[in-house]
């Protein structure tokens, strides 16, 4: 963020990458090592390794990094974040890039293009409930985008009911008035969705 | 000792055992829980991906409706997402005091207020090893898990990144070996300890999670552990609710209950598995308790076997793994 105030050029893209990642994310010092790829648990079935994603910031390419599936394949192990020897934080900066990736409605041509509507479908229960609702966010989700892993799933999500895993109603909390208000404070004060 | 508990969601439903058994050890243990009041989701690893400042006041409620109670110093997260929210959500309030600012402009619209650095988050089993200590939860053992072999498996978020601190190694953590070999386990190596479960792919890709799932089940089984002790309900339901999927996709024929590291703990304190939660996990743990000594509850549904689908002799092609060794 600091960079800004001395820059003479147009931001590039790896400054609105770093600007829009909290702290200091430190996204400049990429060596290309590759040991983020390395450890990554996913990254055989990405279209670009974490290294890759970020030769390719550093180049500009906005389109290609934020349609990839990259960032939407991370799972949040942080394996990367701790072995990277330039103590980049990687995993925020893949959260950042969903974020701009939605922004940008870029996601919907992305292989995949279901899971920025997973983490909504989630939200929106958070948001109106205050609390995660998984029996809602199943059957919404799926149905939407894969009605036949519905189906498939079903005996399942029975069993869970069975076994006292799941709710069928979600719950509430009781300062939702405070919480919904805080939240769209947040959004105001964000400036998005 | 005092601390304010923040159970999360998966903790009121799909982890209720976790729940159950935490309540039941921390009695004996000395340590006393008291619910944050009217806390709310921490918004899992979703939020973050969606919109930043809200996912940070979402997290910061929680925080400052603890750092209200008498016990606001400490604060315990057994769901490693939770603890991972709320230790990342502290961090950069403080390291970013602008995002302090932006977060406290929105908490102020329900006439709450977070000071960073107010609340120290901690794990369970942060708790359990090193303000408990291994030697009184030793003194608490009256039915040693002797003979039960364990595969002591951490996942991510725990040790990883460490937004607060850590209390243990990021790449070979080995407090829950420890405690586990107190409890009288025989704890078997298990070099994929700290590895991904797999967390929201289950949902996003199956094949990606599916694979995930498989190496962790294989090298439990290579080392031939009875069971595996886990710490997070997303690696709980990760690995016990899909390893009947993971088997029909792989071919393979794994059956490994997933226990809660403090159901094992009631268990070798002489608590009943009733009092436990036990009989809510798809893997049927009945015939490793056997090997303790312990009649499982007779589970709600199905015994694991009747569960298993025989494999339809060739329907649609199926990857094919090279052969497990």
């Amino acid at each position: 963020m600091s960079m800004a105030a001395t820059m003479v050029r147009a931001p590039t893209f790896m400054d609105e990458v770093i600007a829009a990642t909290p702290g200091e994310c430190h996204l400049e010092r990429c060596l290309q090592c590759g040991t983020c790829g390395g450890s990554c648990p996913s990254g055989p079935d990405m279209e670009y390794t974490p290294r890759a994603i970020f030769a390719m910031i550093a180049a500009g390419m906005k389109d290609q990094v934020l349609r990839s599936n990259t960032p939407w394949y991370c799972v949040s192990c942080y394996y990367c974040t701790v072995r990277c020897p330039q103590e980049i934080h990687i995993t925020d900066i893949m959260y950042t890039l969903k974020r701009m990736a939605i922004k940008e409605g870029f996601y919907a041509d992305s292989t995949a293009s279901d899971a920025p509507d997973f983490s909504k479908t989630f939200i929106d229960f958070v948001e109106s409930n205050g609390r995660s609702f998984e029996l809602g966010l199943a059957t919404r989700f799926h149905l939407r985008h894969r009605p036949l892993d519905a189906v498939r799933m079903a005996p399942m999500a029975l069993d869970m009911l069975r076994k006292g895993r799941m709710d069928l109603m979600p719950k509430q909390i009781k300062g939702i008035k405070q919480l919904q208000a805080i939240l769209a404070k947040a959004k105001e004060l964000g400036g998005a969705a | 000792m005092k601390y304010g508990y923040y159970p999360g969601c998966s903790l009121e439903r799909n982890a209720s055992a976790y729940h159950q058994s935490t309540l039941a050890v921390a009695e004996p243990l000395g340590i006393e829980l008291s619910e944050v009041e009217d806390w709310n989701c921490c918004g899992a690893t979703e939020y973050f991906s969606i919109n930043l400042l809200p996912a940070y006041a979402l997290v910061a409620r929680n925080l400052a409706l603890a750092s209200q109670q008498p016990e606001n110093g400490q604060l315990v997260a057994p769901c490693s997402a939770c603890f991972l929210n709320l230790t990342k959500t502290d961090r950069y309030m403080l390291d970013s005091p602008q995002l302090a600012e932006q977060v406290n402009q929105a908490l102020e619209a329900g006439g709450l207020h977070y000071k960073p650095g107010s609340v120290r988050v901690r794990h369970l089993l942060d708790i359990v090893v090193n303000d408990v200590g291994y030697d009184v939860v030793a003194a608490r053992v009256s039915r040693p898990l002797k003979g039960l072999r364990v595969a002591p498996y951490y996942g991510c978020l725990i040790v990883r990144p460490g937004y607060q601190s850590m209390f243990d190694d990021p790449e070979y953590p080995t407090t829950l070996d420890k405690l586990l070999e107190v409890l009288g386990a025989e704890v078997v190596d298990f070099p994929l300890k700290a590895h991904c479960c797999g967390g929201h792919m289950t949902q996003i890709s199956q094949p990606v999670a599916f694979e995930l799932i498989r190496r962790l089940l294989k090298n439990a089984a290579d080392y031939e552990a009875d069971v595996i002790a886990t710490l997070c309900p997303m690696c709980q339901l990760n690995l016990d609710a899909y390893q009947d999927g993971v088997n029909s996709l792989f071919k393979t024929n794994y059956y490994i209950p997933i226990l809660y590291f403090t159901q094992l703990m009631g268990l070798a304190f002489g608590m009943p598995a009733t009092k436990l939660g036990f009989g809510k996990e798809f893997v049927n743990a009945r015939a490793a308790l056997a090997k303790i000594g312990v009649e499982a509850p007779a589970s709600a549904p199905a015994e694991g076997a009747t569960r298993r689908r025989q494999a339809a002799k060739e329907a649609l092609p199926m990857p094919r793994m090279p052969k497990e060794e």
